[in-house]
């Protein structure tokens, strides 16, 4: 069942790279508010 | 419209564990390769959806470039008419039809693909006009070049336990998918590092560069090939119906999620625009005072 | 000196009749002259070729049974890097003395200019070529099994292929920051089929294996396809702010 490993490391690494790159846009969004807000106060 | 991205999210995630449930479960075992083969229904989907995103990319940096004046846009309308129309006819001549269907493709099918050409072309300009195209450009390119890594990774998870090697540099569509990967890879440093007004131009132009050279890629390894043939990593040949089914039940669940990515980072590169022109706006207005009103646009509106 | 050789170019062909063809004749005789005048660039670029031979005379053994079968790729390893140090100060001295500028405001079409670095970046890569070939070919023992002529419209086609989008890139890396990284970061990514067809149709030759006909007509149709995009799209890139 050596095989098999490799068809869940295949679905894990997907999955993985999805959530990755899903954070560096929450990431990135949560930064530009963050700067929208403080030049609103201004 | 702020109602529908949870509502599609939902939808979407439900359709992402249907296509799983039918990738791991419903679809029958492989003859030759046993359970692994399931990769393919991650694999190919996320090649598909790449490659879809990467042509948008295409289209999409074609109407930047010819946007630039009114000539080049109408010069640019008229080639791409051209081109989809002498496209369906060649599908149709009695020559090229015997080629196509020695590799075994259908001429209808060919057709279509190239009506797509034209018909992308049009509705990604009504839909996306002006500075839209360059955010279109952005998110598809980013979006595409995160599936293309989806398929350069479980590429040679799945070669290996079936053939033993990770890598075959002949294999045409791996290595094919590789060059296409690097060159947005390329087109994506580019943006970051270039700070010019004229960034979105520059990077319009490698998008064609790269375009252009994809066939050109592909054909070279085709060559090679044949003078030292290689293992075929990625299956070929005729499918099992039942497996195609599910395959596209993949594709579809996946372009799904792709949509709501692409929708996000557009979202994300619109809030990047306007926090920049905040800053700028914020610079003119000088210190105390209220923002003066720009007198120069900031942005190149749609001609 | 600089100031009348910056406007030297424009006046000459107010009026014209082949603005295209002398514009670039005048700047390429210009960049040549200026070129074999301080010889800077071309000494270090001598010293650094045979370097790159050096190391991978060390690297790779050249005794081994293989090496006749990777000394194509060897070979083009070394061209392609020498001709991105090249090619990296192609513009050097443009940016430096702000002649970009006046270009653009000149009526010269883009296109010279285009031309006529490239021209020169290819003599120039051309010669390092002529030099590096020689060592290779007696620090490896080469001897050539297949048709030998067939190795000169490889080594153009493939040269232009790497000079024409070498210098269309470096223009394009003008802009950004890391100029120097941005070239071969570019560059590369695009001339991986030229590569191929350069380094499987010098193998071809040297092994006399296969016939090296469709990397020729490989490497003609990435040079009409390339020379093409760079020609028409040059201008977009000369204007870019």
């Amino acid at each position: 069942m050596n095989a098999i490993k490799f068809l869940f490391a295949a679905y894990i690494a997907v999955w993985v790279i999805h959530v990755f790159y899903l954070g560096t846009l929450v990431r990135r969004f949560s930064r530009l508010r963050q700067q929208m807000k403080e030049l609103g106060k201004k | 419209m702020k109602r529908l991205f949870p509502i599609l999210s939902i939808v979407t995630a439900v359709l992402l564990a249907y296509a799983l449930y039918q990738a791991l479960v419903v679809a029958p075992a492989d003859a030759l390769q046993g359970d692994v083969y399931r990769i393919i229904y991650y694999h190919v989907p996320s090649a598909w959806t790449a490659f879809l995103l990467f042509f948008i990319n295409f289209v999409a940096s074609v109407q930047y470039l010819a946007s630039a004046n009114p000539s080049r846009k109408a010069a640019a309308k008229w080639i791409v008419i051209a081109v989809g129309v002498v496209g369906i006819i060649v599908c149709f001549l009695p020559q090229v039809q015997r080629q196509l269907t020695s590799a075994g493709m259908r001429p209808s099918a060919m057709a279509t693909t190239v009506i797509c050409i034209p018909a992308f072309y049009f509705l990604i300009g009504k839909w996306f006009p002006g500075q839209m195209l360059d955010v279109l450009a952005v998110t598809t390119a980013e979006v595409g070049v995160v599936f293309c890594t989806i398929v350069l990774v479980t590429g040679p998870i799945w070669a290996r336990p079936v053939w033993g090697i990770w890598w075959a540099p002949g294999d045409i569509r791996l290595t094919s998918t590789l060059v296409l990967w690097l060159i947005y890879v390329s087109y994506l440093v580019l943006r970051r590092f270039s700070n010019s007004a004229q960034t979105q131009m520059l990077a319009a132009a490698l998008a064609v560069f790269g375009a252009l050279d994809v066939p050109l890629v592909y054909f070279s390894i085709w060559f090679f090939r044949t003078q030292h043939p290689q293992p075929v990593i990625g299956g070929g040949g005729s499918m099992d119906p039942r497996m195609l089914h599910v395959l596209l039940i993949n594709w579809v669940a996946f372009l799904c999620f792709a949509f709501l990515v692409c929708w996000s980072r557009f979202r994300l590169e619109l809030l990047h625009r306007e926090v920049e022109d905040a800053h700028a706006m914020a610079s003119l207005a000088g210190p105390g005072g209220a923002p003066a009103k720009p007198s120069l646009p900031l942005h190149r509106s749609a001609p | 000196m600089t100031s009348s050789e910056k406007t030297a170019g424009p006046e000459k062909m107010a009026g014209s009749e082949n603005s295209l063809w002398a514009v670039t004749l005048a700047t390429l005789r210009k960049d040549i002259r200026l070129e074999w005048r301080s010889k800077d660039a071309l000494n270090s670029m001598l010293f650094f070729s045979l370097l790159v031979v050096v190391i991978f005379v060390f690297s790779f053994d050249p005794l081994a049974e293989e090496s006749r079968h990777i000394v194509g790729g060897l070979v083009w390893v070394a061209f392609l890097f020498a001709a991105v140090v090249a090619l990296n100060q192609t513009w050097a001295r443009e940016l430096r003395n702000q002649v970009l500028d006046a270009y653009r405001v000149s009526p010269a079409p883009a296109n010279a200019l285009f031309l006529a670095k490239a021209v020169g970046n290819f003599i120039f890569v051309s010669v390092l070529e002529a030099l590096m070939t020689p060592l290779f070919v007696i620090f490896y023992n080469l001897r050539v099994l297949g048709p030998a002529w067939q190795l000169i419209p490889i080594a153009a086609l493939g040269t232009w292929a790497l000079v024409v989008n070498g210098t269309f890139f470096a223009a394009m890396s003008l802009r950004t920051r890391s100029r120097e990284i941005m070239l071969p970061l570019l560059l590369f990514p695009i001339s991986i089929p030229a590569v191929l067809g350069m380094v499987a149709g010098t193998t071809a030759v040297l092994t006399g294996d296969n016939p090296a006909h469709f990397y020729i007509v490989l490497l003609l149709t990435y040079d009409v396809v390339f020379t093409t995009a760079c020609l028409a799209l040059f201008e977009t890139i000369l204007q870019a702010e």
